[in-house]
């Protein structure tokens, strides 16, 4: 089998979708951490388009988007299969996905900006939990995958372990545990699975990495 | 004798692309469907209850089942159908496919950004639509090649719908040109045969229609904001 290199970043919850990926079907990679201050030629290389991160390297070409590389990562190694069989469901996951793809941001956004931008933030970020709660996640089910983990659950990654760390940091409320019961079952069943613990990063790692960003940003708003 | 319930039907609205998208996929497949259109200011409750979390079209209803998302009706459709495939089967270059139909997602809001707005606002909204267009023009369309899917277009052509008609028409009514024939060639050569394909041309909004929605919805939106 072909070698495989993942170009990421370690504090990004979309490079800890592809190292979930890789580690529930086993697959040995090589990892590369990527200085986001000062991209690699090779990142520059593989992603033209955007020179982001995570970028998947198989066999010598990039597949970039962390929604394509999970795809691309199914289709090659089939074993675990990370999406539903049926047509149907598998269109309502990928839903979901892209969802997750596009309401992540705001969580990202919390801690860069302050003041009355960051209200407007958490209160979108809000609005998403809300969503999940009531359309996303079934009463009973574990995980979005059933009994098993699936490519949703890991898609959500940011809000399991991401959410968390950045309200400490900037103080901010947007999930409650007794307004979305489902929600906070599913992130502590999630954050349970072996592969999962293995790949999320290191809590007090992240919350040393955020703390230091949130004071430079206010530093730099009241210069 | 009651007629069959139709057992494909698209919820869509004239002036969306995404609608097209759907649109164009399923008469290339030639799959037969009812289409409803769909009265945006005064949603239908069956809108509303096959996209309770969006409340948007397009919808895709197969046997009673909702679909949303254009990018997901489009890949349900190429898995239900498979004949005249719409993506390459290569894992990699489907994977190339995706890429760029998820930029195309993601980036095409510039254009319909261009009529909403005015001011630094559209400045840089034409500023996000050029870097859009350079980034297609310099990696995502290859020098001989008719299409982005070869010498037939595949869902990725669909993808760019916006880019491929929706663009010149808000060029034209906002007063701008950012889509340059000297600077853009491969892509303008990839709207002319995008344009030329049967499908496409027969099932496209038309050009004065369009503007007089524009500007109806322009005058609203930037009332709305001077309040």
């Amino acid at each position: 089998m072909a070698a495989v290199k993942l170009l990421g970043a370690w504090v990004s919850p979309y490079n800890c979708r592809v190292i979930c990926a890789l580690k529930l079907k086993g697959i040995a990679y090589e990892y590369m951490e990527e200085d986001l201050l000062n991209k690699s030629p090779l990142l520059l290389q593989y992603n033209p388009v955007h020179k982001k991160i995570p970028v998947l390297v198989h066999g010598g070409r990039s597949i970039c988007e962390s929604a394509v590389i999970l795809r691309y990562i199914d289709e090659t190694w089939p074993e675990n299969p990370l999406l539903p069989a049926d047509p149907y469901e598998r269109a309502v996951a990928l839903f979901w996905i892209k969802f997750a793809d596009d309401t992540t941001f705001p969580i990202a956004m919390m801690y860069l900006i302050t003041g009355e931008e960051q209200k407007k933030a958490a209160k979108e970020c809000s609005e998403m939990l809300e969503t999940i709660e009531e359309h996303g996640l079934v009463e009973g089910k574990k995980f979005f995958g059933g009994d098993e983990i699936n490519m949703v659950d890991i898609a959500f990654c940011s809000v399991a372990h991401w959410l968390g760390v950045i309200e400490e940091v900037t103080g901010l409320k947007a999930f409650e545990p007794h307004k979305f019961p489902k929600l906070n079952s599913w992130i502590l069943n999630f954050k349970s699975v072996p592969v999962i613990k293995e790949s999320l990063p290191d809590i007090e790692t992240m919350l040393a990495f955020f703390k230091g960003r949130r004071e430079m940003v206010l530093a730099s708003k009241s210069s | 004798m009651a007629e069959a319930e139709a057992v494909v039907k698209l919820l869509g609205a004239w002036l969306s692309p995404y609608c097209y998208r759907v649109i164009w996929a399923l008469k290339l497949k030639a799959i037969p469907y009812e289409y409803i259109e769909e009265d945006l200011s005064a949603k239908s409750p069956l809108l509303l209850q096959s996209n309770p979390v969006h409340k948007k079209v397009p919808v895709l209803i197969h046997d009673g089942k909702p679909i949303s998302e254009s990018t997901v009706i489009l890949r349900y459709i190429e898995e239900i159908w498979p004949h005249n495939p719409s993506l390459p089967t290569d894992p990699y270059d489907k994977a190339v496919a995706l890429f760029w139909i998820k930029f195309a997602d993601d980036k095409s809001p510039s254009i319909s950004k261009l009529y909403r707005s005015d001011g630094e606002e559209q400045q840089q909204a034409a500023k996000e639509c050029s870097e859009m267009l350079e980034a297609m023009e310099e990696q995502g369309l290859i020098e001989g090649k008719k299409f982005f899917g070869g010498d037939e277009i595949n869902m990725v052509d669909i993808a760019f719908c916006s880019v491929a008609h929706w663009l010149g028409v808000i060029e034209e009514f906002a007063g701008l040109k950012i889509l340059e024939p000297h600077r853009f060639p491969k892509l303008s050569s990839w709207i002319q045969n995008f344009k030329s394909v049967p499908v496409i041309k027969e099932n496209l909004p038309h050009r004065d229609k369009m503007i007089a929605l524009l500007k109806r919805r322009r005058e609203v939106l930037l009332a709305s904001k001077s309040n």
